[in-house]
C-alpha cells in the first residue's frame, strides 16, 4: 500500500526553495535517486512546489531517458548499446538476457529481483561489451557470461535472504 | 615568500584583494606570478619522497576492469609490511585495454607503468619490485625524468607503440596526477594562463589569441572558437553565460569523460578563460549523469579551486567573478544540440529551435551564451600560456591542435589517442591501435557517431583533419573511432545507428521524426528472414529498397537541427562504401558476415557432435536439447543466434549458415 502514502520530499524540496523552472530537471533526478522512480504522487507534490502543471512535468520527464516511472527490481542491470558494445556483440548480450530474465528492457521481472534497462553508452568503449549491475561494472562480457552472472546475484539474494 | 600578501602593502585604492589569500596561489597574484616564484618551488614534489607511491588507474574503464580489487591486493600486500606506501587513484593514461594499470614511483627512480594488474598478479608484480626486479611481462615502460635516475632495461613509455606518435596536449595530465588534489595540477604550471589573462590580456584580445590558433570546436560542429566568443563578447547584455557541454551523447566517445576524471582542473581553467573571454558572471557545465564518478571529481575540484580563491568573487584580485554550476543532463542525444541544451538546462524539453538567433546573441535565458565542448575549453589553458603561434604549429592548414580519439572496436589496444591533425588514419589503427587481433581482416573505421560515417580500406591512408574527412562521407564529430573487422555486418550498423537515431530524434521536425523511422523500418526489412513475412511485406521491401536514396536526402534538406541533417549519414556511406553487402541481403537473403540473427541459422552435425553437453550448459536462452553423450538439437524457435554455442565446441559441431 505503499503507493498511495503521499511521498514525504520535504528534505529533496528544501534543496530548491524558490520555484523555478530551472529546477524542475534536478528535482526530478533527485526524487528519482531517493526513491528508485517517479510515482504519481511524486509528480504531484512537485508540480505544487515548481508551481508548474504535472502534465507539463510529465511533458519533461517522459522526453528523458532517465526518466522511470515504475520501481526498479533490486537489482538494476544497464546494458550499454553503445557503437563499440554494439560491433563487439552487445546485441546477443541484451538478449541473452532479455531471455535468461523474460523481460524487455525497461521492465522488471515479477519476483522484483532484476531489472533491466538499456543505456546510450557508459564511456568505457575500450572495454566493450560492458553491462552495470547496480553500480558494479561487468565488462568483456558474452552471452555465455550472462547466466553467470546472473547467478551469481541469485545466490546473493538468496544468502541474503537466508541470512 | 607571503610577504607580499598582506593588503595593507598595497596603496592603490582602486584594486581590492580579498583579505586572506591561499598562500598556494600567491605566485598567480598581480605583482608576483611573473616572477613564478611559486609556492611549490619551495617546497618539492612529494611524489619524489622517501615514501614509495603507489597510483592507480581509477576511471571508470580502470574501475570496470577490476581496479578495486587490485587496490585492494596491494593494501592487504603491505598490511604486515613496514613500508607504508601512498596509495592514489588517479584518472586513465589512456590505454584502456591494459587496464587496471599501476604505477609505482619509488624513491630516486623513475615511475614504472605496469598493465593488466589483476588483484591476483599485483603481489608478485611488487614482490619482484622489492627485490629490484622489474616484472617485464607486465612493465609497459618507464616515465621519463620523473625521477633521478632511470631504471636499466626498461623502455621509455613514450617509445611505446601506443604512445610514440601521440602528441598530448589535451591528455598531458591524465593519469599522471591526483585528480583529487589540486597543487598537483599547480605544480605544473597550473592557473598559470588563468594568471596571465587575468593580469595583462584584455577579453578582447583573450578572443583575438583564440582565434589566431585557429582552434575549432571539438564537439563536432568545427566553428571557430575565437569567433564564437568574439560574438558573444560584442553583444551588449546585463546577463552572459557560458556554458561547457559536456554531454557526451556520442555513443563510441568517451575523451570528455577521461579528461574530466584525470585532469577537472584543465577544464575548470579552460572555462574560467572562456567566461573572462566573453564576460560571463555565471557557467554551466552541462554533464551526463551517467557518469558518476566523473560528476564527483569535478565536485571535489570546483570546491578546491573555490577554497584556493580562483573561483567566486574577484578571482586573484582581478575583479572578475565567476561562479560554475553542475548541471546533470538527462539522457538525450540531442541535447548535443546547442539551442537544445540550452533549454533543457531552462527545465524544459531539450529540443532545438531554429537559428538564427544564435545562441552568442539570444540563448540561455534570452542572454548571449557560448557553448563550448570540454575537449575545446581543455585546449584553452595551453593556448594562454603558450600563445597561439604554439598552438597552430600543430596541424594542417584549416584543422590546427591536435584531436582526442576514443579508439574501440575490434582492435589490439583501445584506449584514448591524441594526435596532431593530419595525421593518417592507418597510422592511428595499425601503429598507434596495433591492427586487428585474432588475424582477422580489416574492413571499415567508423568515425563521428550516429552522424559520421564508414572509412573503407581503399581509404585508410587519408588525413585526419575536419575536411578531409567530410571528402569521403564521414565527419570528425566528437572523436569516437570505432574499427570493425570482416565479422562486422554494415548493414547491421547502419540499423544500430538508424535505430538510435530513430529513438533518440526529439520529434518536433516531421522529416526527422517520421523519415528515421521510415529509414529503419526499411533496414529492418532488409535484414528480415523469410521466415517472419508475408506476400504484403516482401513488395514493401523491394519499395522501400528503392525509395532510400530520396528519402535520405529529403531527411537532409529539410530537418531543423543538426542531428536530422546528418541523421542518414550512417547509411549513405555503408551505402556507398558496402553496397555488395546490401545487395546480399536484399537479393540473396544472406548476411554475409553472418551476424543480422534473422538471416542465420546455428544446427549442430550428428556426426560431429559427442555429446559433451557444453553449448547446452552455454545457451542463454535453452534452446539446445541433448543429454551428455548423446547428439544435442537446437531448436530454431528458441534460438536468438547468440553463437555462445559455436564458441564452446570443441568438435566443430555447431555451424552458421
Amino acid at each position: 500500500m505503499e503507493h498511495l502514502i503521499i511521498p514525504d520530499l520535504d528534505p529533496i524540496l528544501k534543496r530548491y526553495p524558490d520555484p523555478n523552472r530551472e529546477h524542475l530537471i534536478p528535482l526530478l533526478q533527485d526524487v528519482q535517486e531517493e526513491q528508485g522512480y517517479l510515482s504519481k504522487e511524486s509528480i504531484g507534490v512537485i508540480s505544487r512546489h515548481l508551481e508548474v502543471s504535472p502534465a507539463k512535468i510529465y511533458g519533461v520527464a517522459t522526453f528523458y531517458n532517465q526518466f522511470r516511472f515504475s520501481p526498479l527490481g533490486r537489482y538494476h542491470i544497464m546494458v550499454c548499446r553503445g557503437t563499440a558494445c554494439h560491433v563487439k556483440g552487445s546485441a546477443n548480450v541484451l538478449a541473452a538476457i532479455c531471455s535468461g530474465l523474460k523481460i524487455q528492457p525497461g521492465e522488471t521481472t515479477r519476483d522484483g529481483l532484476f531489472s533491466l534497462e538499456v543505456v546510450a553508452c557508459i564511456g568505457a568503449c575500450g572495454l566493450a561489451p560492458l553491462i552495470s549491475v547496480n553500480g558494479e561494472y561487468h565488462a568483456g562480457v558474452t552471452p555465455a557470461k550472462i547466466k553467470r552472472i546472473l547467478n551469481s546475484y541469485r545466490k546473493r539474494e538468496e544468502i541474503h535472504a537466508n541470512g | 615568500m607571503v610577504d607580499h600578501f598582506d593588503p595593507a602593502q598595497h596603496e592603490s585604492a582602486d584594486t581590492f584583494y580579498p583579505e586572506v589569500i591561499h598562500p598556494k596561489v600567491a605566485h598567480l597574484m598581480p605583482e608576483s606570478y611573473q616572477t613564478q616564484n611559486s609556492f611549490f618551488a619551495d617546497n618539492p614534489s612529494d611524489i619524489d619522497a622517501t615514501v614509495p607511491t603507489i597510483l592507480i588507474g581509477a576511471g571508470t574503464c580502470g574501475l570496470s576492469a577490476g581496479a578495486p580489487d587490485t587496490r585492494q591486493a596491494v593494501e592487504n600486500y603491505f598490511a604486515d609490511s613496514d613500508l607504508k606506501p601512498r596509495l592514489i587513484d588517479v584518472g586513465c593514461i589512456g590505454l584502456c585495454s591494459e587496464e587496471p594499470i599501476m604505477e609505482v614511483q619509488l624513491s630516486g627512480k623513475n615511475r614504472l607503468i605496469f598493465g593488466k594488474v589483476t588483484a591476483k598478479k599485483a603481489a608478485t608484480i611488487l614482490k619482484s619490485l622489492e627485490a629490484g626486479e622489474v616484472n617485464s611481462k607486465h612493465c609497459l615502460g618507464q616515465h621519463r625524468k620523473s625521477g633521478e635516475s632511470a631504471w636499466d632495461d626498461v623502455p621509455f613509455i613514450d617509445e611505446h607503440p601506443f604512445f610514440r606518435p601521440q602528441t598530448r596536449l589535451v591528455l598531458e595530465h591524465c593519469g599522471v596526477i591526483d585528480p583529487d588534489d589540486i597543487d598537483e595540477y599547480l605544480k605544473r604550471d597550473g592557473y598559470q594562463a588563468l594568471a596571465k589573462a587575468l593580469h595583462t590580456v584584455t577579453p578582447a584580445e583573450l578572443c583575438k589569441e583564440v582565434e589566431l590558433s585557429g582552434l575549432r570546436g571539438r564537439g563536432g560542429g568545427g566553428f571557430l572558437s575565437g569567433k564564437k566568443w568574439t560574438f558573444a563578447l560584442n553583444t551588449p547584455a546585463d546577463h552572459k553565460y557560458m556554458i561547457c557541454n559536456a554531454d557526451e551523447g556520442d555513443p563510441g566517445a568517451f575523451m570528455d569523460r577521461a579528461v574530466i576524471e584525470g585532469d577537472p582542473h584543465r577544464l575548470i581553467e579552460g572555462l574560467i578563460l572562456a567566461s573572462y573571454g566573453i564576460g560571463a558572471e555565471t557557467a554551466y557545465i552541462y554533464i551526463r549523469a551517467e557518469y558518476p564518478l566523473a560528476i564527483e571529481r569535478l565536485k571535489t575540484a570546483l570546491a578546491q579551486a573555490t577554497e584556493y580563491g580562483l573561483l567566486g568573487d574577484d578571482i586573484l584580485g582581478s575583479g572578475f567573478n565567476l561562479h560554475i554550476k553542475i548541471k546533470k543532463g538527462a539522457g538525450a542525444f540531442v541535447c548535443g544540440e546547442e539551442t537544445a541544451l540550452i533549454h533543457s538546462i531552462e527545465g524544459k524539453r531539450g529540443m532545438p529551435r531554429p537559428r538564427p538567433p544564435f545562441p552568442a546573441v539570444s540563448g540561455l535565458h534570452a542572454s548571449p551564451s557560448v557553448i563550448n565542448n570540454v575537449e575545446t575549453l581543455a585546449n584553452i589553458p595551453y593556448i594562454v600560456r603558450e600563445g597561439a603561434s604554439a598552438f597552430n604549429k600543430y596541424g594542417t592548414d584549416t584543422s590546427k591542435g591536435t584531436k582526442v580519439f576514443a579508439l574501440s572496436g575490434k582492435i589490439s589496444r583501445t584506449g584514448l589517442v591524441e594526435i596532431a591533425m593530419g595525421t593518417p588514419l592507418r597510422e592511428i589503427i595499425e601503429d598507434i591501435g596495433g591492427g586487428i587481433p585474432n588475424g582477422k581482416q580489416y574492413k571499415a573505421v567508423q568515425i563521428g557517431g550516429p552522424s559520421g560515417g564508414c572509412i573503407p580500406t581503399q581509404h585508410l591512408d587519408i588525413k585526419v583533419d575536419y575536411e578531409t574527412l567530410k571528402t569521403v562521407g564521414a565527419m570528425m564529430g566528437s572523436g569516437g573511432l570505432v574499427v570493425m573487422d570482416e565479422d562486422t555486418c554494415m548493414v547491421d550498423v547502419a540499423t544500430f545507428f538508424m535505430d538510435f537515431i530513430q529513438r533518440e530524434s526529439c520529434g518536433k521536425c516531421i522529416p526527422c521524426r517520421e523519415g528515421t523511422r521510415t529509414m529503419l523500418g526499411i533496414l529492418k526489412d532488409i535484414t528480415r528472414g523469410r521466415k517472419s513475412e508475408d506476400g504484403v511485406d516482401a513488395l514493401d521491401r523491394f519499395k522501400g529498397i528503392m525509395y532510400m536514396d530520396r528519402l535520405a536526402q529529403v531527411i537532409k534538406d529539410t530537418s531543423l537541427c543538426g542531428l536530422g541533417q546528418s541523421a542518414p549519414n550512417p547509411v549513405l556511406s555503408t551505402l556507398r562504401w558496402f553496397r555488395d553487402e546490401y545487395e546480399a541481403h536484399v537479393f540473396d537473403r544472406k548476411c554475409p558476415a553472418g551476424v543480422c540473427p534473422e538471416l542465420v541459422t546455428y544446427s549442430i552435425l550428428d556426426d560431429k557432435c559427442n555429446g559433451c553437453h557444453a553449448c547446452a550448459t552455454q545457451c542463454p536462452s535453452d534452446a539446445i536439447l541433448g543429454t551428455k553423450k548423446n547428439v544435442h538439437h537446437i531448436i530454431p524457435e528458441n534460438c536468438i543466434a547468440c553463437g555462445a554455442c559455436i564458441a564452446v565446441c570443441t568438435k566443430q559441431a555447431v555451424i552458421k549458415e
